[in-house]
Parts: C-alpha cells; sequence; structure tokens
C-alpha cells in the first residue's frame, strides 16, 4: 500500500514538473517533438532511478556515519555527474543502438535539478531503500507523462496562430500552466481512494 | 568604469536571466509564493553567484581547461551548501519553505553559464560586476513574481494586507499554475513594450 502510495503521488499528485517545478529546463528545451521527448524520457527514467539508489547508499553508509550530513548536496552532485558519465560509457559497450537513441540526451541529465532533486528528497522524506528506488523511478515517469503529454501541444502550437508576443516561451507558459489545473484534479483522487 | 557599469548592467536589464534568457527556472517559479520567500532565496543566489564567479576569475590561469566544469561545480556547490546552512541557520522558518530549492542552486544553469561564459575569461572585479549583475536581475525578478502572485493570490505584499477586505483572493495564484500562467504573461508583456516577438 505505501509502495502504491508513492507512486501515484510520484507520477499524478506531486508531479515533478506541474506540482513540484524540478526539471523544468529540458521539459521546455527538448519537448518540441514527441520522438525527442521520449528519447529524453527513457534517459531521464534510467538515470533517476540508478541515482535514487546510488545516493541512498552513499548517504547511509558513508555521509551518516560519519556525521557528514551536511556535504550531502557536494557528494550528491559528484556522484550524480560520475553516474551519468558511467552510464553513458556502459551504454555505449552494452548496447550501441540505445546509445543512438540515448546519446545526446545523458550528459544533459547532470543538470537536471530533478534528479538532484529526488536524491535529496528520498533523504527529507526518510524513505529506505525500495521505498527511494520506487519514488526516483515513479517521479521520473511522472516527468516523463508530463513532457511526452507536452510535446504533443507544442506540435500542434506550432501551427496555431498565436500573436507574436505570445509566441515561444509566454505560449509554452501559459499551456503549462492549464496542464497543471488539470492535475491539479488528483489531489482529490488520492483522498479519495487511498484514504 | 563605463565597462564595470555596463557588465553590471547586462545582468539586469538585456540578459536578466528569468525574464530575458528563461534559464533556470525551476527556482524563480516554486519560491515566489510569497514576496518574502522570493527576497531569502534571491539574497542566496546573489551570494552563490557573485562568490563562485570570484573564485572562479581568480582559479582562471590553474585550471585545466579538461576539468574546467568538474572544479566548477565544485565551487559552486561548496559555496550553494554554506548558503544553505547560513540561511537555516538565521531564518529556519524560511529555510523550511523554501526547502530542497536551496541547495538545488548548485544545479542552477544560471549560475555555471556565468562561470563559463564570463568568470573563466574575465579578470576579478569584472567577474564580481557581472555575477552581482546577473544574481540582482535575478533577484527582481523574482520579487517581480512574487509580488504579482502574492498580492493576487493572498491579497498581501510582504505579509502586510495592502487590498481593501472587499478583495476576493484567487487562491490558485499562489498554486502551482498560478507560477506558471503569471511568468507566461509577464513575458509576453515584455514582448509587447520591447516590440520583439516570443519566436525563438
Amino acid at each position: 500500500m505505501n509502495y502504491l502510495a508513492i507512486i501515484i503521488s510520484g507520477v499524478l499528485i506531486n508531479n515533478y514538473i506541474f506540482s513540484r517545478f524540478l526539471g523544468l529546463c529540458p521539459f521546455w528545451g527538448v519537448s518540441k517533438q514527441v520522438e525527442t521527448a521520449t528519447g529524453m524520457s527513457l534517459a531521464v527514467v534510467f538515470v533517476m532511478t540508478m541515482a535514487s539508489a546510488v545516493t541512498w547508499v552513499l548517504n547511509r553508509y558513508l555521509l551518516e556515519p560519519f556525521g557528514l550530513d551536511y556535504m550531502q548536496t557536494i557528494a550528491f552532485i559528484l556522484v550524480i555527474a560520475t553516474l551519468v558519465q558511467f552510464v553513458e560509457m556502459v551504454i555505449l559497450k552494452v548496447s550501441p543502438v540505445l546509445y543512438q537513441a540515448l546519446g545526446i540526451y545523458l550528459p544533459l541529465i547532470t543538470t537536471n535539478c530533478a534528479v538532484l532533486g529526488v536524491a535529496l528528497l528520498n533523504i527529507t522524506e526518510n524513505y529506505n531503500f525500495l521505498e527511494s528506488i520506487v519514488n526516483g523511478a515513479a517521479s521520473a515517469i511522472g516527468w516523463s507523462l508530463a513532457i511526452v503529454l507536452f510535446a504533443g501541444i507544442r506540435e500542434r502550437l506550432a501551427f496555431a496562430p498565436i500573436a507574436p508576443s505570445m509566441r515561444g516561451f509566454p505560449i509554452a507558459l501559459v499551456a503549462t500552466g492549464l496542464m497543471s489545473i488539470a492535475f491539479f484534479g488528483f489531489q482529490g483522487l488520492f483522498r479519495g481512494i487511498l484514504f | 568604469m563605463k565597462k564595470l557599469w555596463n557588465t553590471f548592467s547586462n545582468g539586469i536589464i538585456n540578459e536578466n536571466p528569468v525574464l530575458r534568457l528563461v534559464i533556470g527556472m525551476c527556482a524563480p517559479l516554486a519560491v515566489t509564493t510569497a514576496v518574502v520567500n522570493g527576497f531569502w532565496m534571491g539574497i542566496a543566489v546573489i551570494f552563490v553567484l557573485t562568490a563562485s564567479n570570484a573564485l572562479v576569475s581568480l582559479l582562471r590561469k590553474v585550471v585545466p581547461a579538461e576539468i574546467r566544469i568538474p572544479i566548477f561545480i565544485v565551487v559552486i556547490a561548496t559555496f550553494t551548501t554554506v548558503a544553505d546552512l547560513t540561511l537555516k541557520a538565521i531564518q529556519p522558518e524560511i529555510h523550511a519553505k523554501l526547502g530542497v530549492f536551496v541547495p538545488l542552486i548548485v544545479v542552477n544553469c544560471i549560475i555555471l553559464a556565468r562561470a563559463e561564459a564570463f568568470a573563466s575569461k574575465n579578470n576579478l572585479i569584472q567577474s564580481v560586476a557581472d555575477g552581482l549583475g546577473m544574481a540582482l536581475g535575478f533577484t527582481l525578478s523574482l520579487l517581480i513574481l512574487a509580488s504579482i502572485r502574492e498580492l493576487l493570490g493572498n491579497g498581501t505584499w510582504w505579509g502586510f494586507n495592502v487590498l481593501p477586505a472587499s478583495f476576493e483572493p484567487a487562491v490558485v495564484m499562489i498554486l502551482p499554475p498560478g507560477a506558471f500562467v503569471t511568468l507566461g504573461y509577464l513575458l509576453s508583456g515584455l514582448n509587447l513594450i520591447t516590440g520583439k516577438s516570443g519566436d525563438n
């Protein structure tokens, strides 16, 4: 039940884009086409799940025993940057096809604040190892859902007659706001069904 | 002196990180539910950006080009931790409200962008001026955004009641959707004033 709550909360209710404001740079940066958005999503799901696992172990077995909690930010960002590099090399060796699909998005992910965000939130929420991984994956899936849906809208927006001053970022922001209102409706779902 | 002023004002007006370049958007949208939150977030960014620009500028001749990005990240992460712990000590309530967004300054694109694009190529004084200007531009946009949202969403400014009691606050403005829509119309309004099209 607890895991179900984490999944629903991560994917729909506390969606990283629409309610937590994490990972917005790539959200607007690579959402011009559904295809690129899907590629980025796969890479993000992969890295966020891995990062959740690695940072949890790092925090529990290295930082906490030595009282180094205040080093969290520095330690996590270094581990995430290394992890991304490592994942990139492994994928290149193991599956060149997957590398072709994800390759260009991987380096971008280091500066995606959703990755460091999920690592820090796992610690503040006091999740155990498995809960952290589930939370990392669920949050990443929620992020992916948002970016793929938004890319679909944006493909249509490109052909819509929009006032000159609203073109580009302004209309993207307003559209995100409207989607955010729609996702706000999921807040009731949690209260209605699970509790 | 004129060059120094140009460097400083560039970040506030021409290349305002939030309102013109539209980068590093997570924190500006998340923390602007109240003016006081936006203000403290701005102070934290002013400290981190100015300090990291200064240190990166001082280190620019000794850092090997191949590993400069990891070094910049460590520098930024160090100052972010200092800002995080200081804010926790002097303003515990605000720190709790800003939550994860203070440590997340480390992955804010603006900071790394200025280290890479400006501080690693310019002398100390220029870099400090650039960092200060960019950070003040960032803070200014946060205050504008937060003022609109707090006024319309709560009827207050910095916690003080400024609108008549008959004003019905629109709560949606301090909820996440309000952040996106407010910034969208703000950018559109700026495009109208400057006569630019938002196309990019």
